[in-house]
């Protein structure tokens, strides 16, 4: 039985010898490029959206330079407005839509539910080259004149401008077949593909995480699909549906953006929550408290973000009552994300806290989201909203979910797997560094955008009156330490990949399969026997004797017992033995 | 729901004496093979639907605020070509679904008669497309900016505000619709050649029922696109 990986360090000795694992069975550049593996496409994925995330943030980083006076600073305002357009586009839909489930959901999610790949792995292949066209759309839409329409592509000035947008929309359109392909495939594979023993309420919850994440790609991507055709009919033919000079309704475009746009941020944010409950539970060692409870509130997330977009559109002239509705539901958003918040908190009372780099990205979590969370209240309440809308308080607050949500969970979540992905552990001195630069330059980049948005500071500027200049140096000098944080874990990532220590088969004595199970790096059709699934996902009963129990003392960081792994499936063969004895 | 597919035996295939060319390597039996194959293509049905619902969408919102233009503008469109392509279009489906009638009793060649059946109907369709389309453009019916009616029957839509707007979102919805017709004949004749090469029987039949799956889905559209843009 060689899944037994009680003893990592031992079993580590025996695969260094000849064992092949994923990485090395094939080596050829073709062998990658045409892969059909769901953990080599997950790594091709974080390879690609690594880049985009590196441009998107370097723009950033020009952003902030250019805020840190009044007036022209390095860049003239036409720039500064293509620079924030490609910020938003690029951090929206080329890396944070398709970020956790592209890198993380394709590499651990079959390996969570014992599954030998996704239900299909050419569409999963097909989606990475989807999304590689799309990213190749978007570099002409550069090289055509650039985009200054903001993110959100408003009509009427998108339908007239000049510059990229024509193949800024086409890319955009052609990236959301990559999230469908990716969506798709999961609901498949959570439904179809789990290993016996596996029901849905022994699913790990990074998993329900995906599932929710997934309805709502696949009901929302097509209706931006759609949109965008429009936009560019509108462009091409003057097809006249959203300009008002050609007798089109420019607010229509608005709801069919945020119909697509408003799902979206759980799109982003959904993954991050699945993250965490992992994170959580592992590194507090306790059974996570009320699974179901979490389990479900993704679910409920997922349905109840079909009903909000209007909140968007508080002041572009929709109907009050409309405006009413959509406030109300806003405010129904807010039940499960709390219920998740209190859950994760409720799992850490008690338990055995391991401040080991990927937790304090949990913490960092709590700590943001729960900003994120109270401010988009504070937006959806439709009087305040007026004040705040299109200000720097609407910047910080999805900064704050995004941001502070999403990417902490996805850093989280990538220290989490990076032994299971590259098979080699990282500096854990230099990741706490890093984890405690992000936090304090996240919160000094963002934290003062909210005073200004409250003040009056409306975003999209490339200069502001002289009375913001104190709180927009500070977020500038934020973002450098931000900044910091981020090419710190950059080095310390490519470090590890040459020079890092060998990593054992579990080294935080997690529960779920992908730790149990498999090999430290996992081999091409990752179990060597199905395994067989015989108790909940996050069972620590162990947790006692490996920190210690109600004396306080623990029996140390570095020496986690590693629990037991799952048997093996019986196979036919098996059975007939069994019936011929 | 949580006992709905727990898949039974593991991998055993490899020891299996019959081992079937066409289960890939990470599924455990056909079962679920097929099972897998079917929720993918309900899936992306449903991503079809949403696509086609923004132009629905559109649709409703132009026509509640222009009743009068769109009731005088549908009512240039031909019915009677509507209505035959409509008839064409469900005695498609039933073709296709004949067709994976016979195969799974390995009637290939009821199966492949049926499927160039499908094929020859959807052709019929965009023959009768083709020849709407360009009796409007004779009349300068175009979508967008180069709109420009005239002609004994259309003169009257020149001073309609909204007429612009019907004739775009029937150009757009058609269209696509028409694009989504012409992605099914592709596929309905590459399922032909392989159920003439002899790639399907009763105990592997999945492409073809899929094929139907996505083919009533392109009926189903029809189906709402003609009332809505023909009759009222």
């Amino acid at each position: 039985m060689s899944t037994t990986t009680q003893d990592a360090p031992v079993e580590q000795g025996e695969h260094d010898s000849d064992d092949t694992n994923y990485l090395n069975h094939e080596t050829t550049i073709w062998s990658w490029l045409s892969t059909k593996d769901h953990k080599r496409i997950g790594v091709l994925y974080c390879v690609s959206l690594a880049l985009v995330f590196l441009v998107a943030g370097v723009l950033a980083l020009f952003m902030r330079a250019e805020l840190s006076a009044p007036g022209e600073t390095i860049m003239n305002n036409d720039t500064y407005n293509q620079v924030f357009t490609m910020h938003g586009i690029l951090m929206v839909f080329l890396f944070l839509v398709p970020s956790i489930p592209a890198i993380l959901g394709n590499f651990v999610l079959p390996l969570q539910i014992g599954a030998k790949d996704v239900a299909f792995p050419k569409l999963n292949l097909a989606s990475w080259y989807v999304y590689m066209a799309g990213a190749a759309l978007t570099i002409t839409a550069l090289l055509a004149g650039g985009v200054d329409t903001g993110w959100t592509f408003y009509t009427p000035y998108s339908s007239t401008t000049g510059g990229g947008v024509l193949w800024m929309t086409a890319a955009i359109f052609v990236a959301g077949f990559a999230s469908i392909f990716t969506g798709l495939n999961f609901i498949v594979t959570i439904h179809k593909m789990r290993a016996p023993g596996m029901t849905w309420n022994r699913l790990p919850l990074f998993v329900w995480g995906m599932y929710a994440t997934s309805i709502v790609q696949v009901l929302a991507t097509p209706v931006i699909g759609i949109t965008m055709v429009l936009l560019i009919l509108e462009r091409v033919l003057q097809i006249g549906i959203f300009d008002p000079a050609l007798g089109g309704d420019p607010v229509l475009f608005q709801h069919f953006f945020w119909f697509y746009s408003h799902p979206a941020v759980y799109i982003m944010i959904l993954p991050a929550f699945g993250i965490l409950s992992e994170l959580i539970a592992t590194f507090s060692r306790s059974r996570i408290f009320g699974y179901r409870a979490i389990a479900l509130s993704s679910v409920a997330i997922a349905m109840l973000g079909f009903l909000v977009w209007g909140h968007h559109m508080f002041v572009s002239g929709q109907s009050a009552i409309s405006s009413i509705v959509f406030s109300l539901i806003t405010y129904l958003i807010g039940i499960p994300s709390g219920i998740k918040v209190f859950n994760w908190v409720a799992t850490l009372y008690k338990g055995s806290i391991w401040l080991q780099t990927p937790m304090l990205y949990a913490l960092s979590f709590l700590f943001l989201f729960t900003i994120g969370g109270f401010t988009g209240i504070m937006v959806g309440v439709l009087a305040v909203d007026v004040h705040l809308h299109d200000t720097y308080y609407v910047v910080s607050h999805f900064h704050y979910v995004m941001m502070g949500g999403s990417v902490v969970a996805l850093l989280g979540g990538m220290h989490y797997w990076w032994p299971k992905i590259t098979g080699r552990m990282y500096n854990e001195t230099l990741g706490k560094i890093a984890a405690g630069l992000v936090f304090v330059g996240f919160n000094l980049t963002f934290f003062p955008q909210l005073v200004l948005g409250s003040r009056g500071m409306p975003r999209r500027y490339a200069t502001y009156a002289e009375r913001f200049t104190e709180l927009h140096q500070l977020s500038t000098y934020g973002s450098w330490i931000l900044g910091a944080g981020l090419f710190l874990i950059l080095g310390y990532a490519l470090h590890s990949l040459a020079y890092g220590e060998k990593a054992p088969a579990n080294p935080w004595g997690a529960t779920t399969l992908e730790w149990t199970n498999v090999a430290a790096v996992p081999i091409h059709h990752n179990f060597e026997r199905t395994p067989l699934v015989t108790r909940g996902p996050y069972d620590f009963h162990l947790a006692d004797e490996v920190f210690g129990g109600g004396d306080g003392k623990a029996l140390g960081d570095e020496t986690p017992r590693i629990p037991e792994p799952a048997p093996s499936a019986p196979t036919e063969e098996d059975a007939k033995e069994s019936a011929g004895a | 729901m949580a006992t709905e597919t727990a898949p039974a035996p593991t991998e055993t295939d490899a020891e299996h004496d019959h081992h079937p060319a066409h289960l890939e390597h990470h599924f455990v039996s056909s079962e679920q093979q097929f099972d897998s194959a079917k929720l993918g293509m309900w899936v992306f049905l449903i991503t079809e639907v949403l696509l086609f619902s923004g132009m629905f969408v559109a649709y409703a919102v132009f026509r509640q605020w222009n009743p009068e233009s769109f009731a005088a503008a549908s009512g240039t469109l031909d019915q009677m070509m509507g209505t035959v392509n409509t008839v064409v279009l469900l005695t498609s489906s039933l073709t296709v679904a004949l067709s994976i009638h016979y195969i799974k009793q390995d009637k290939v060649k009821q199966c492949i008669y049926y499927l160039l059946g499908t094929l020859g109907l959807a052709g019929v369709f965009m023959v009768i497309k083709y020849f709407e389309y360009t009796a409007k453009f004779e009349h300068g019916i175009y979508p967008g900016a180069a709109f420009d009616p005239h002609g004994a029957h259309y003169d009257h839509l020149a001073g309609l505000a909204a007429a612009p707007q019907f004739f775009s979102i029937y150009f757009v919805m058609t269209g696509i619709h028409g694009i989504h017709v012409l992605a099914g004949m592709v596929v309905i004749g590459a399922i032909a050649f392989m159920a003439w090469r002899g790639s399907f029987s009763s105990e592997w039949y999945t492409p073809v029922e899929l094929t139907g799956l996505y083919w009533h889905l392109v009926d189903i559209v029809w189906i709402f696109l003609f009332p809505l843009l023909y009759l009222i």
